[in-house]
């Protein structure tokens, strides 16, 4: 099962190397990893989706707090938080196909931002699971290159967290 | 005024307490070893940049404070990398200087370039690359604090020649204000008070002690709180010297090589009680099978021991000596609880008493060859009770972990995490350098010694009085006795075919060399050894194909020892 943490971190070079090392030394995965700075310059926000049994997840909590470039670490599992993953999706678009590509993208409020002949580029935000359906749609028009951002998410409701307490 | 970076590094050392560091020069430290001249500190030129570690090692052990060594950039610096990774596994509080090539050649494979902050980022508890001489006060007054506080650790600083030249005003902060790292220090009091209620409910309690207790002075608490509850304590290799092992509740070493009351003590339990250590696979064996029936408090000051091996009932984080105490305290306030539960907890100790009388700790000296046990029992015999023992790695490690009883905390110093040959000499060299008035001892092996010798040099220039007793079996002992177990008696690389004259080679140092080859002689080497000034070699010729035994094969549970070969 998939879980989603994010770790405020001091805005220093090397932490993210840090993040890293921890997770590859100790055979824990990293599905999807997105970092950058958050309104507080000195502190950056990432966001790791992971996957592993109960015990492997609290150790992944604990040894990220560790971490002495730490600040905060959030874990969204069981949590109700607001998720988002923004993908751009370049797909073929050849006469029969230019039309079908285009209602799919309607559809899902896509939007197109690149145009060629043979082409559009798509950009796309949402939850992971509508992307991963929207590209099942296309697959069959032939994506020529995607890239997904990896999901960032922030918790619901009124509390937030803005650098520092 | 203004000073420059070599001087400020120097100048935040002093003002940390730090009197003795262990390094060795190079082009990118020759600025901090030109201001050395000009400071109190004390700097001691080992032979290589493993040993400087390891003896900064062996001073921290020795003493508690935070060990100081130097390296330059390159080799210099990945030479330090056992040492350091040594101290991680066993939790040293350390800090480490390194010099780097100056900032604008920093990845441009400059001469004698390493990436050190990359290389060491797992194996220090935190590192840093001094980029500004203005950071660099704050950087050390961060460095020794992390290092000495919450669970202590290695701290590599790593600080290029520019920096090193470049000057400003000199102001050592009073404080540290880290928003990421707030170890906490007393345990959770509600944790305490379900943990003294499971202790009360008890039928067959083990303490079950870890470094922990060494690294945070913890020894007259854990003694009050064992004999309080009357619960028998077994400690791990890096336990082994905070509670005294001559204690009637007293049960030594517990794991792969521990004692049969021990192991048996920890699968029969149903209340296990550790208290900073954590559940190496040295010590559990079998996981499955380790101490089935038991409920499990686990104390320690890193959260992050909790829960990794094993499933624990009780975590309680916090530092040990506060925990303890508070515990104390909690069960004085239940004196009739605790009434009930030594009495109830009495044939539970009968119990053990029993299987120490079945299988006491033995081995026989028999015929005209050295048994190792007998020399180390020996060495027990005619040294102080404050005489600091070190180990290398390997079955003389064990047996002196098995036959010495040792009884004052900090008196056994021993790669125990890490398991690493050639520390024993350069820690026997940095404890020695921290009280030179005490007898300081490296028990060692033929392999082991081999790994560090060239610190004989660092001894006789210093005049550092320390004892090597060398169990000499030409073999790889341990890497020996696994092959005869388990691989046919197939002894592939393991035999020292080269004997080597360990007596010339001290004397080739300006040492002394002493041999020992039958059971008679061994007494008096060690007399001799004792009375003679400066660094001493003795060398015993011992059974060559003696086992450390008991013996939990890898991956059997504790209660599945091989009692004898």
């Amino acid at each position: 099962m998939n879980h989603t943490i994010s770790v405020l971190v001091e805005n220093e070079f090397g932490v993210l190397s840090r993040v890293a090392g921890l997770f590859s030394g100790r055979g824990f995965n990293i599905a999807s990893l997105s970092v950058a700075p958050t309104l507080d310059p000195s502190v950056s926000r990432m966001t790791i989706v992971t996957s592993g049994d109960e015990q492997i997840l609290e150790q992944i909590n604990k040894q990220l707090n560790k971490l002495i470039d730490t600040i905060k670490v959030i874990d969204f599992t069981g949590q109700d938080y607001v998720e988002r993953e923004l993908v751009l999706i370049k797909v073929n678009a050849e006469e029969e196909t230019r039309a079908e590509v285009l209602r799919i993208a309607d559809i899902f409020r896509a939007k197109v931002v690149d145009v060629t002949p043979r082409s559009y580029t798509i950009e796309i935000t949402g939850a992971p699971t509508k992307i991963d359906a929207l590209i099942e749609l296309l697959r069959p028009m032939g994506i020529k290159e995607l890239v997904r951002s990896g999901p960032v998410v922030l918790g619901r409701g009124s509390k937030g967290w803005k650098g520092s307490e | 005024m203004k000073k420059t970076g070599s001087q400020i590094l120097l100048e935040c050392l002093h003002l940390e307490g730090v009197d003795t560091v262990f390094g060795y020069p190079g082009g990118t430290v020759i600025n901090i070893y030109n201001d050395l001249f000009d400071s109190p500190i004390r700097h001691i030129l080992n032979r290589h940049e493993q040993a400087a570690v390891h003896a900064a090692d062996g001073y921290a052990r020795a003493t508690g404070k935070v060990g100081v060594a130097i390296a330059t950039s390159g080799p210099g610096a990945t030479n330090t990398i056992t040492g350091i990774a040594t101290a991680y596994m066993d939790s040293i509080p350390m800090v480490i200087i390194t010099g780097q090539v100056p900032t604008p050649l920093i990845g441009n494979d400059a001469f004698q370039e390493a990436d050190i902050i990359g290389i060491t980022r797992p194996v220090t508890k935190h590192n840093y690359l001094v980029k500004d001489v203005k950071d660099l006060a704050r950087i050390m007054k961060q460095a020794f604090y992390i290092a000495r506080t919450g669970r202590p650790g290695p701290v590599l600083v790593d600080l290029p020649k520019d920096v090193q030249m470049a000057s400003t005003r000199f102001v050592y902060p009073d404080t540290v204000d880290l928003r990421g790292y707030k170890p906490s220090f007393s345990g959770n009091v509600r944790q305490v008070e379900n943990g003294v209620k499971m202790i009360l409910a008890s039928r067959k309690p083990v303490i079950y002690v870890g470094g922990g207790a060494t690294l945070s002075d913890a020894s007259p608490e854990l003694l009050a709180f064992a004999e309080a509850i009357q619960a028998p304590v077994t400690t791990t290799l890096m336990g082994m010297a905070s509670f005294p092992k001559r204690h009637p509740l007293s049960l030594g070493m517990l794991g792969m090589h521990g004692t049969y009351y021990a192991n048996m003590a920890v699968t029969e339990s149903d209340l296990l009680i550790a208290v900073g250590a954590r559940f190496d696979d040295r010590v559990t064996g079998k996981i499955s099978t380790f101490a089935p029936h038991a409920k499990i408090i686990h104390i320690d000051i890193d959260p992050t021991s909790i829960k990794k091996n094993v499933r624990v009932d009780l975590p309680i984080v916090g530092e040990l000596r506060d925990v303890l105490q508070t515990m104390v305290k909690k069960l004085v306030e239940h004196d009739d609880e605790v009434k009930e539960l030594v009495e109830r907890t009495a044939p539970w100790r009968t119990e053990i008493a029993g299987w120490k009388k079945k299988h006491p700790m033995s081995y026989k000296q028999t015929g005209s060859v050295i048994k190792p046990q007998f020399v180390i029992e020996k060495i027990r015999e005619l040294t102080a009770d404050d005489a600091i023992i070190t180990t290398e790695v390997g079955q003389h490690q064990m047996w002196t972990a098995q036959f010495f009883d040792f009884s004052q905390p900090r008196t056994f110093l021993t790669s125990g995490g890490l398991g690493t040959m050639g520390f024993g000499l350069p820690a026997a060299l940095g404890a020695q350098a921290a009280f030179p008035e005490r007898q300081v001892i490296d028990i060692s092996g033929d392999g082991s010694f081999q790994m560090n010798s060239q610190e004989l040099a660092t001894l006789v220039q210093y005049r550092l009085p320390v004892k090597i007793a060398i169990l000499n079996n030409n073999f790889l002992g341990m890497v020996r006795q696994w092959q005869e177990l388990f691989f046919d008696r197939r002894y592939s690389q393991t035999c020292m075919e080269l004997p080597i004259d360990f007596v010339k080679l001290a004397e080739a140092y300006g040492a002394t060399g002493l041999r020992a080859t039958t059971p008679e002689e061994v007494e008096g080497v060690i007399r001799q050894a004792l009375e003679t000034p400066g660094p001493v070699i003795m060398e015993f010729k011992v059974a060559r194909e003696e086992n450390v035994m008991p013996m939990v094969p890898a991956g059997a549970g504790l209660n599945e020892m091989v009692l004898a070969s």
